[in-house]
This record gives C-alpha cells, sequence and structure tokens, in this order.
C-alpha cells in the first residue's frame, strides 16, 4: 500500500468518489421527483454532443467535448420538453423518444466520421476509462506535497473535484426552496418561489454533473449513481438530511469499493487482469440498493402493512 | 439499379433480404408490443428489460465455451439475455411493489447495475483464451454485417412468431391497456396478461438484440406507438398502425443500411422511426402542430369576424388592423372601413341572434343549453327552428337593414 497505491489507485478513486458525489446529491431531489429517468436520457445524449463537438473542432480536448455534451442535454430536455406539450404525450415517452433518437444520431455521426486517428468511440462513451487515469508522476505519498508531481495530476480530477465542489455549493446555497418545491410544489408555489426554475435548474445541475463524471468515468456510473445511492438513502431515514448524507457515504462506499473489487478482485480468485472498474462501481452499488431494499428500516410505503392485512 | 431500391426490392443478396424481411417483421411486432406498454404508460420499462439482457448474454457466452461449444451460438446467447432480461424485470416489479421507490427510480436502479454487471462480464470474457473474437460488443448497438445466415433466419422467424403472439392476444391486451379495473371485473386476469405482455416485449427485446442493439431496441417499442397515437383515436387501431409504422421503419431503415457500407443498421433504423415520428408530430391531420396552429388561425378568424360585425352592428367604428382585413377579405367592409351591404346584413343577423339569446336565456332557465353560448356557436345549433321562432315571436321580427342605396 505504498508507492504503488498512490500511483495507479489513488487518482482513479478519488475521481471516482468525486463523480459518484457529484451524481448523487442531484439525484436525491430527482429520486424524489420521480425524475430519476432524467440522468439515464441525460446520460445517452451526450454521445451525440461530444461527436459534434469533435466534428467542429477536430481535438478531443476536454473543453470542446464538455461543452458538446452540454449542450445535446440542453437541446434534449428542450425536446422532451416540447414534444411533452406539442404532442400531449406522457413524459416518460416523450424522454423514450428523445434520448433514442439522439443516441441513433450519435452511432450515425460517429459512423460517418473519420476518428480512426483518435480515441473516441461509444464502447468508451459507455464504459469509461477509469483505469488509466493514473498518477504517473507519483513516487508516494510525500508526492501529495510535491508541487512537480502534483501538477502531473490527471486534468480529469481537477474537473470533477471543481464540478462535485460547484454541486454542494449550489445544494447548500438551495436547500431550502429544493427541499419545499420538491415536497410541496403548491405551497412553494404559494410562497412565490420560482418553482419551474428550480426544476429546470436542478436538471442542468444534473447536466452538468452527469457531463463533468461522464468525462471521467463514462456514462453507466453517471446513471448509476444518480438513482442507486439516492434510492437506498430514501430506505433508510425519513428526513432529507439524514438521506443526503447516507446517499453521499453510499456513494463514496460504492466508488471505493467498486474500484477495489474491479482492480484485486480477479487477483483473488487466481485471475491476471482486472475487470471494467465503472461496471464494478455500477453493481457494487446495486449491490447496496438491494441490501437497503431487503433491511432498510424504512423501506415500506406508508401505509403497506395496512393493506397487507387487508388483503 | 441504385443500391437503396435494390436493397428495398430485396435484390441485395440473400442474407440482406433475409435480414431486411426479420426487421420489417421485427419492426412491426415491436410497434404493436410497444403499444401496450405506452398505453399503461409504462415504456420506460422497456428501458430495463434491454438494459438488463447484457450480463446474460456474457454469462451464456462464458457457460457455453465451459461446456466446450461454441459461445457464439446466437440461440444459446438469446436464451441467456431472456432468462436475464426475465430477473432484472421481476427486480423492478418486486422493488415497486415491496418498497416505497416509485417505479421510475426501480427502473433505473435496475437498468444501470445490470449494464454495469454486464460490462464486467464483458471484461471477464476479453481476459479468456477463447474470448478474443467474441464481438460480444456487437451486441451493444446491434450489427448487421457479417452476420450468418442462420442468425439472419433466427431474426425472421422470431420476427414473425412475435407477430402472431400479438395477434392472438390483441383483445385482452387492448382491454387490460386501457382499463383494467374493468378488465379485471369482467374477469380478465389482469396479472397474467400483464405477464403475456411483458413477455412479449422481452421476447422483442431479445429477438432485435442481435439486429438493434440493446441500446436502441427500446426506440422500436416506445417510438412507433407514438406516432401511431397522432394518426387515430381508436384503441383498436393505434396497434396496427404502430405495427406498420414499426415495420417500415425497420424495413426501410434495414435496406438503407444493406445499400452503403458503414451504415449501421440499429441507428438507421430508429432515425427512419424518429422521421416519421417528425413528420406525424407536425402534420398529423387531428393531433399535429400544424393541424393545431390551423385550428387556432382559424378561431381567430372567427372571433375577430364576429367582434367586427358587433361593433358594425352598433356603429362603432373598427380600428384593429387584423379585423378590418378580416371583414374585408370577406367582402363586408370596404377598403376605406365602411361597411358594404352584405356586411351589413351579416352584422344585423349577429344583432338579431344575440337579442335572440338574450330572450333564449329569459325563457330558459337550463344552463346546459343556454350555457352554451360562447358567442361562436351558430345559435340553430342549439336550439330547434321552432324554439327560435318562439324567441323571435317575443322579439317581434328583424328589423329592417338600411341599406345605403336604399330598396
Amino acid at each position: 500500500m505504498g508507492a504503488q497505491f498512490v500511483q495507479f489507485s489513488l487518482t482513479p478513486i478519488l475521481i471516482g468518489i468525486f463523480a459518484a458525489i457529484a451524481c448523487a446529491l442531484p439525484g436525491n431531489f430527482l429520486v424524489l421527483r420521480r425524475q430519476a429517468l432524467i440522468g439515464d436520457a441525460i446520460s445517452h445524449v451526450v454521445l451525440p454532443g461530444i461527436v459534434v463537438a469533435f466534428l467542429i473542432t477536430g481535438t478531443v480536448a476536454a473543453i470542446p467535448m464538455l461543452l458538446g455534451a452540454a449542450g445535446a442535454a440542453i437541446v434534449a430536455v428542450i425536446l422532451i420538453e416540447a414534444i411533452k406539450r406539442l404532442g400531449r404525450i406522457e413524459p416518460g415517452a416523450a424522454m423514450g423518444v428523445t434520448f433514442t433518437t439522439l443516441f441513433a444520431a450519435g452511432v450515425l455521426l460517429l459512423d460517418q466520421s473519420d476518428t480512426s486517428n483518435v480515441h473516441l468511440d461509444v464502447e468508451h462513451a459507455l464504459m469509461g476509462n477509469l483505469e488509466s487515469l493514473i498518477w504517473f508522476r507519483a513516487e508516494g505519498w510525500h508526492s501529495l506535497f510535491d508541487p512537480v508531481a502534483l501538477a502531473a495530476l490527471p486534468d480529469e480530477l481537477g474537473r470533477i473535484f471543481v464540478v462535485c465542489l460547484l454541486v454542494i455549493a449550489l445544494t447548500v446555497f438551495f436547500w431550502r426552496p429544493l427541499k419545499i418545491s420538491t415536497f410541496d410544489e403548491g405551497f412553494a408555489q404559494a410562497l412565490g418561489l420560482p418553482v419551474g426554475a428550480m426544476g429546470f435548474g436542478l436538471v442542468v445541475v444534473a447536466a452538468i454533473a452527469a457531463v463533468a463524471a461522464f468525462d471521467a468515468v463514462g456514462s453507466i456510473i453517471v446513471i448509476a449513481m444518480f438513482i442507486c445511492p439516492p434510492a437506498a438513502a430514501r430506505l433508510m431515514t425519513n428526513s432529507l438530511e439524514r438521506q443526503v448524507w447516507w446517499s453521499v457515504g453510499f456513494a463514496t462506499l460504492a466508488a471505493i469499493l467498486g474500484y477495489v473489487f474491479a482492480g484485486y478482485g480477479p487477483l483473488w480468485f487466481g485471475g491476471q487482469n482486472a475487470v471494467s472498474a465503472a461496471g464494478m462501481i455500477a453493481a457494487v452499488s446495486g449491490v447496496i440498493l438491494g441490501l437497503a431494499c431487503l433491511y432498510g428500516p424504512h423501506r415500506s410505503r406508508v401505509g403497506a402493512a395496512r393493506q397487507q392485512a387487508d388483503a | 439499379m441504385n443500391p437503396l431500391a435494390e436493397a428495398l426490392l430485396l435484390q441485395a443478396g440473400y442474407n440482406a433480404a433475409l435480414v431486411g424481411i426479420g426487421a420489417g417483421l421485427l419492426g412491426f411486432a415491436a410497434g404493436a408490443a410497444g403499444t401496450f406498454l405506452f398505453l399503461r404508460k409504462r415504456a420506460l420499462v422497456s428501458d430495463a428489460v434491454a438494459h438488463a439482457t447484457l450480463p446474460g448474454v456474457g454469462l451464456a457466452f462464458i457457460v457455453m465455451v465451459m461446456a466446450g461449444g461454441d459461445g457464439r451460438n446466437l440461440l444459446g446467447l438469446l436464451a441467456g439475455s431472456a432468462v436475464s432480461a426475465w430477473v432484472g424485470l421481476w427486480l423492478v416489479q418486486w422493488m415497486t411493489r415491496t418498497t416505497r421507490l416509485s417505479e421510475d427510480a426501480a427502473i433505473g436502479a435496475v437498468l444501470s447495475v445490470f449494464f454495469g454487471l454486464g460490462i464486467v462480464i464483458l471484461t471477464v470474457i476479453q481476459t479468456m483464451s477463447s474470448g478474443r473474437q467474441a464481438g460480444l460488443e456487437s451486441f451493444l448497438l446491434g450489427s448487421t454485417a457479417g452476420m450468418l445466415f442462420n442468425d439472419a433466419l433466427i431474426i425472421a422467424i422470431g420476427g414473425s412468431l412475435a407477430v402472431i403472439a400479438t395477434w392472438l392476444l390483441r383483445r385482452p391486451m387492448t382491454l387490460v391497456s386501457f382499463d383494467p379495473d374493468y378488465a379485471a371485473a369482467s374477469g380478465t386476469n389482469v396479472d397474467r396478461i400483464d405477464l403475456a405482455m411483458m413477455g412479449l416485449v422481452m421476447a422483442v427485446t431479445v429477438i432485435g438484440l442481435k439486429l438493434v442493439g440493446l441500446i436502441l431496441i427500446i426506440a422500436l417499442l416506445i417510438i412507433p406507438p407514438v406516432t401511431a397515437r397522432f394518426w387515430t383515436e381508436r384503441s383498436d387501431h393505434v396497434i396496427w398502425w404502430a405495427g406498420i409504422f414499426g415495420g417500415v421503419s425497420g424495413y426501410v431503415g434495414a435496406a438503407i443500411s444493406a445499400s452503403a457500407p458503414a451504415l449501421p443498421t440499429g441507428a438507421i433504423i430508429v432515425l427512419v422511426a424518429a422521421g416519421l415520428f417528425g413528420l406525424s408530430l407536425l402534420f398529423a391531420p387531428a393531433r399535429g402542430v400544424a393541424a393545431a396552429v390551423l385550428r387556432h388561425r382559424r378561431f381567430q378568424w372567427r372571433v375577430h369576424r364576429r367582434q367586427g360585425l358587433l361593433a358594425m352592428a352598433r356603429a362603432e367604428p373598427i380600428h384593429d388592423p387584423f379585423t378590418l382585413r378580416v371583414l374585408g377579405s370577406e367582402g363586408l367592409v370596404r377598403r376605406d372601413g365602411v361597411p358594404t351591404d352584405a356586411g351589413r346584413a351579416q352584422a344585423a343577423k349577429i344583432a338579431r341572434d344575440e337579442r335572440r339569446w338574450d330572450v333564449a336565456r329569459q325563457i330558459h332557465l337550463d344552463a346546459g343549453l343556454t350555457g352554451r353560448y360562447d358567442g361562436l356557436t351558430p345559435i340553430e345549433q342549439v336550439f330547434t327552428p321552432d324554439e327560435i321562432a318562439e324567441f323571435d315571436a317575443r322579439i317581434g321580427g328583424p328589423a329592417p337593414v338600411a341599406t345605403q342605396g336604399g330598396h
């Protein structure tokens, strides 16, 4: 657990944790508002966004990609609203139409453009590349205090850290209005809170978190982290404050355990190669949710016991 | 002949023809099966089902290789995917039923976790000695390139079976999608029909894996029913419209992708379906955007016409330019704003109808009739000629219209 750990495992674990927290925080509100699948939709439309950004700029630099992904997410949200209103179609179906179409467009664009000399493909977009984000210059724990080595940290770490801080700050700052408008929209309106703007802002923050996390860890983790930790936390407590803390804890736990299992698990079973860390983190978050479903103190619906007694 | 026409007419090779027919049948079955999901407002359940197939594909490959067989046997892989899709579906229902999580959270949790698990299994397969060329990634986005004859046959046969199953189940499934309570009351076993419906969705998903891929197969289950909904208000028609839209998307999409290299089949099929959706959204007769705009314009026209005529009847000047244009184009007012004879006659009729309504409200205290007064519905549509004659008798007949030239 010395130099090797710092060099190969520390940064991916940190990136995984920051990405997980950045997604889990807005995820709490999305799950409570029954908009959990917005995260799913956003992470699908990221693909056409980055392909268009690549076609325009001709490079795979991070900033244009992020802008392209964010643009695509906003286009998707607008399209969903437009289809919902213009066609009078229920939200789930409108979402399904939008994100599959945009994803298909992304796949077609990707196949039609010449990406042979850059690393841009669908599998990478889905699975991310967490294992490769290693810290080459690190020689041990003391490198944490070495400015030269610190400068060589992967860029993704800085970006996801900033986004994670931004999401935390926004959650703290808008805590009260968010909480009120999530639980009682009518009351929030009566108080004069901009309910529509809050809803849209939440989706935009979710999109920012999704895009930044996607850059580092791929879209599977993004969907899993939007939903699994908040859903598990929801089964642990009735207080929103505690639910958010639980979800942050679950997200962190999933990121650490997932990475460790993916990197070292196969070795324990005599295998030689690590398995996908992104996939494993999603799987661990699923196990956590499964345990919460079975044993969480607040797992049952209010009145469910009475319904069962009646039946 | 150009390549697209060749592919559309099934002349682009035996395999391409079989794939085209299979895609058409699959699209038809997917559209029809998806209709029931859409009408029950559970369209996104298919998303969970589709993603949940991935671990099954991987595990089936491992099992088949360990048993000493060829891991790429399509039937075996599809059987594996069906099993894990079933587990995923069961988990969604279990979570929604026993915990307080809503269905969308359960769907999202299942799809992301199963997909993550599937990716883990795929990376395990890559490290197996026989797994290097497994090509299981093609199940993510589908691929018809290098498809074996047997695979194409499986898709064609599976597609036909799904169509037949939809035909057999259409009545109970329509009933359950529209009114589950009534269906239960009239003796239908709703749970069993729901199960059959999900089984059909799962079958379509599994058959479509190789062709369209697990990420895009849900588009075939969602987009055609939504498109069909624009064209009809009748439950028994929606299914066939959806089937036809799905079938056309599948067939045309497969043909387009066969006509040129490097056109991904699944994505093209989905984009064709999305194109049909877009056209329907804009131009469908009753529910389309263009129809709604026209309806609004017509309403606006009638309101302005009426307001203009009322003003004319009271001999007030009309200032609103749009009202003047409306009246002018119907020849009711001259270019300088002076009413024509026809305009005066129309104005007199509107003023008389207003008085008739006043009388009607005095006589009929029934709000069901007089409540239909919205200023635009002609009084002749609400009351019988006898009643109107009675109103007129009370008013004392229409006042003579003073015309400019005089008669």
